[in-house]
């Protein structure tokens, strides 16, 4: 070990020596066939998980007849394939509400009185909304009371700011008010209908010269589960919300002389018998049930219970054939004594354990790309071509999925690589990396252990990068199962994989001093 | 070699291969920790979700039993190191020419090996079951589960409870020759642990999210975790694809080709 001067090595330059040692390591790893092969079988077994998640996905007839929610737009009677309406960011949205509308050409704006909301539900929602059209999906903002959370003005599904508190009722009623500018639309709210507080101001894109304005009720299903459940059994049932509005004014220029009611977004089970308005005298009584939100996927959800994730789940599977391969990366050295050969060739024993790691880390992102593109790929065609109903994920989110699951992949890999260094030993190494990523995630995984335990895992265990995969983020709006079991993590997606990264940086340094201070 | 064989006749050679690996495994250091750590981290698992759990006054439909001794399904990884470090280390080292060279009936030595392997693993996990039910019978009563909810403390006298206990003992012990045939078959410490722990953990996932019933049933009657943990329920047996023993059955059977895998190979190939 200490028989070559350290000067013969540094009068080569540190460049030429570090990229002469990542070809080592390179060749090193490419030349055991054994290693290569645990590679493939890390895509094969990711992939064919997901393909197989997909093939027994129940095609979307058979779930929708059974959770009798209003849910995806069905192409006619035939079982076909679901869609569902987009919103302006490109999510797929629940947008059905009754709406009591005249158009309002240029701008404008509207006031309104509202005295009563009944509705069983927490977010039950009453009020007004400025609409581009009543096409579903249309850019929206609207000022709303709402069944337990207060005024809240809430914009293209996904923005909601809050305003005023408490609920509303004839001896304490709401005043909400929207004033359209352009593209810009602003909300104000007021418990007196003379001292107004702005809450907030949002600009939609594309919205027409022309827009829908007027009074909006809906409700949405409501879900009976329980995490501690063995079985993942849900009961969502749809809702009925009714408002009491007064006070109408508008400004601006409307050129219908009428009110007109839609029920929007009821072409499927949602037009409930009862949906409707009446108008007596300036008081208007609407009854709406849906919702106006983003759609909320996973198991116990009442969106397609299938998302991109769950194509994913295989990843961990993957994940153990790379970190084995990962581990023997490191302790093939020193079962051989190559180690000694190594550390000779090249006495800086921190760049050796760098080149190493840039070699394991690279194949392994590459792998868990692969890994993750063809089980996102070829499941949702094997879904689509099967009928089944799958969440249909942006674009940008499907990449930050299968770039992120490649990205765990590599960041696992080189974490188990300093483990290795560490205890040197296969079974020590593999034993660590499956108790803090794999057991982690395996139990959090299939429902039945308590979430309250799994969230707290998937805080601090390097299993907590596994949020990546998290196909929506989580609404506060939105009630929902937002549980490891139905695809929903305790950290944000990248604040996740910095807990990986942390655990990796820190396993590193660890490695690097043991690597220096110790014999080989 | 085949000298000894001859001197010595069958079960007292027998006796000798048993009493060889027993010397082996004892003397090595990790081999305690290991069953420390099996122990220690079923028992913390268990008492973590029975910490976890909840049944409100509504009443649920969890399974006591089962959430107690669901460190089981942590636990089980560091069986599986035992199970594959009893041969593979030797591999590892070259140790498995000596012990060959000395013992030259393999199909002894394996079996040697598995009864040593089962041994500790039925002693250290009959312990770590009996403490998970304990911290069950313990905890779980502040959380909502109580008599007035229909559900009694655990009790090893209740049938069963016992059996949900007792088959967990035989499940990480199965699942210890399960390993120690892997990794017989495939000699290498990393690759055996990742098959095994991959076999183990692949079906509970995939079944989770299987939409197909009928899929569903049939992954979880196969798969040795999921069919082999049937033995922990102790409501709804009728919704169970199969019987408790059964499931168990069937982690045996994947126990026994392993084992048969393993002994093949190490009859017909060269060590």
């Amino acid at each position: 070990m200490t028989a070559v001067t350290p000067q013969r090595s540094a009068a080569r330059g540190a460049r030429d020596g570090f990229g002469q040692l990542l070809h080592a390591e390179w060749t090193k790893f490419r030349t055991v066939h054994g290693w290569v092969i645990g590679m493939i079988v890390a895509i094969l077994v990711t992939g064919g998980l997901g393909v197989l998640i997909a093939k027994s996905a129940v095609p979307s007839c058979s779930v929708h007849s059974s959770s009798g929610q209003p849910g995806p737009v069905q192409h006619g009677a035939a079982c076909g394939q679901p869609s569902y309406p987009l919103g302006p960011g490109g999510e797929p949205v629940r947008d059905a509400f009754y709406f009591v509308r005249q158009p309002l050409a240029g701008n404008g704006g509207i006031a309104v009185r509202v005295t009563s909301l009944t509705g069983p539900a927490a977010w039950s929602k009453g009020g007004i909304i400025i609409s581009g059209g009543t096409r579903q999906g249309s850019a929206y903002a609207a000022m709303m009371v709402t069944g337990r959370h207060g005024v809240r003005m809430q914009w293209n599904y996904t923005g909601d700011t809050p305003g005023l508190a408490g609920l509303v009722s004839a001896a304490r009623p709401r005043w909400l008010r929207l004033t359209r500018d352009g593209g810009t639309i602003t909300g104000y709210d007021s418990a007196d209908g003379t001292h107004w507080t702005r809450v907030g101001t949002v600009a939609l894109a594309g919205l027409p010269a022309t827009v829908q304005a007027g009074l909006f009720v809906t409700s949405p299903a409501q879900a009976a589960y329980s995490s501690t459940l063995g079985s993942g059994s849900v009961n969502n049932s749809p809702t009925q919300a009714t408002a009491v509005f007064d006070h109408i004014s508008q400004a601006g220029r409307w050129p219908a002389s009428a009110w007109a009611g839609d029920d929007v977004g009821a072409g499927g089970p949602a037009g409930a018998p009862g949906s409707g308005y009446h108008q007596v005298a300036g008081r208007f009584t609407v009854t709406g049930s849906g919702d106006i939100a983003p759609l909320i996927g996973g198991a116990l959800n009442d969106g397609p219970a299938i998302t991109v994730r769950d194509y994913l789940l295989g990843t961990f599977a993957g994940l153990i054939a790379v970190a084995v391969v990962a581990a023997m990366f490191m302790t093939a050295e020193y079962r051989r004594g190559l180690i000694r050969t190594t550390l000779t060739a090249s006495p800086h024993r921190g760049r050796v354990l760098a080149a190493k790691a840039i070699v394991i880390g690279s194949a392994a992102f590459i792998t868990g790309l692969a890994a993750a593109a063809a089980a996102v790929l070829i499941a949702t065609d094997v879904a689509h071509g099967n009928g089944a109903a799958v969440f249909p994920e942006p674009w940008p989110t499907e990449l930050r999925i299968i770039a992120g699951t490649g990205a765990l992949i590599a960041v696992a890999a080189v974490f188990t690589l300093a483990v290795a260094t560490m205890v040197r030993r296969s079974a020590a190494a593999i034993l660590i990396v499956i108790v803090t990523i794999v057991i982690p995630f395996v139990l959090s995984a299939p429902p039945g252990i308590p979430a309250g335990l799994t969230e707290w895992l998937l805080r601090i265990t390097p299993a907590a990068a596994f949020a990546l995969q998290q196909p929506t983020p989580e609404y506060y709006q939105v009630k929902a199962s937002y549980i490891p079991s139905s695809g929903f993590f305790p950290l944000a997606p990248w604040t996740g994989f910095a807990v990986l990264c942390a655990w990796t940086a820190l396993a590193l340094a660890a490695a690097a001093y043991l690597l220096k201070r110790r014999d080989a | 070699m085949s000298t000894t064989a001859v001197r010595l006749g069958r079960a007292r050679y027998g006796r000798e291969t048993l009493h060889a690996e027993w010397t082996k495994l004892r003397t090595v250091a990790s081999t305690g920790w290991l069953l420390l750590g099996a122990a220690a981290l079923t028992i913390a698992v268990s008492a973590a979700v029975d910490a976890a759990a909840a049944c409100p006054a509504g009443g649920c439909q969890a399974d006591p039993a089962k959430l107690s001794l669901t460190g089981v399904q942590a636990g089980q990884a560091i069986v599986v190191i035992i199970g594959v470090l009893a041969v593979s280390s030797e591999y590892g080292t070259g140790m498995i020419r000596s012990t060959l060279t000395a013992m030259p009936r393999r199909l002894t030595v394996l079996a040697a090996k598995a009864t040593i392997i089962a041994g500790l693993v039925l002693a250290v996990s009959s312990a770590a079951a009996a403490a998970s039910v304990l911290a069950g019978r313990l905890i779980l009563p502040g959380h909502g589960f109580t008599a007035a909810h229909g559900y009694p403390p655990l009790s090893l006298s209740h049938g069963p409870d016992l059996r949900a206990a007792c088959g967990s003992v035989l499940y990480l012990a199965l699942i210890a020759l399960l390993s120690l045939g892997v990794a017989t078959a495939v000699r290498e410490t990393a690759v055996a642990t990742g098959l095994v722990l991959g076999l183990l953990y692949v079906f509970p996932v995939v079944t989770s999210v299987v939409g197909n019933q009928h899929w569903q049933r049939h992954l979880e009657q196969v798969g040795p975790m999921t069919a082999g943990l049937y033995i922990q329920v102790t409501v709804k047996l009728r919704s169970l694809p199969l019987t408790p023993w059964q499931g168990l059955g069937v982690l045996a059977l994947w126990a026994a080709g392993a084992l048969i895998t393993g002994a093949l190979i190490l009859r017909f190939r060269d060590a």
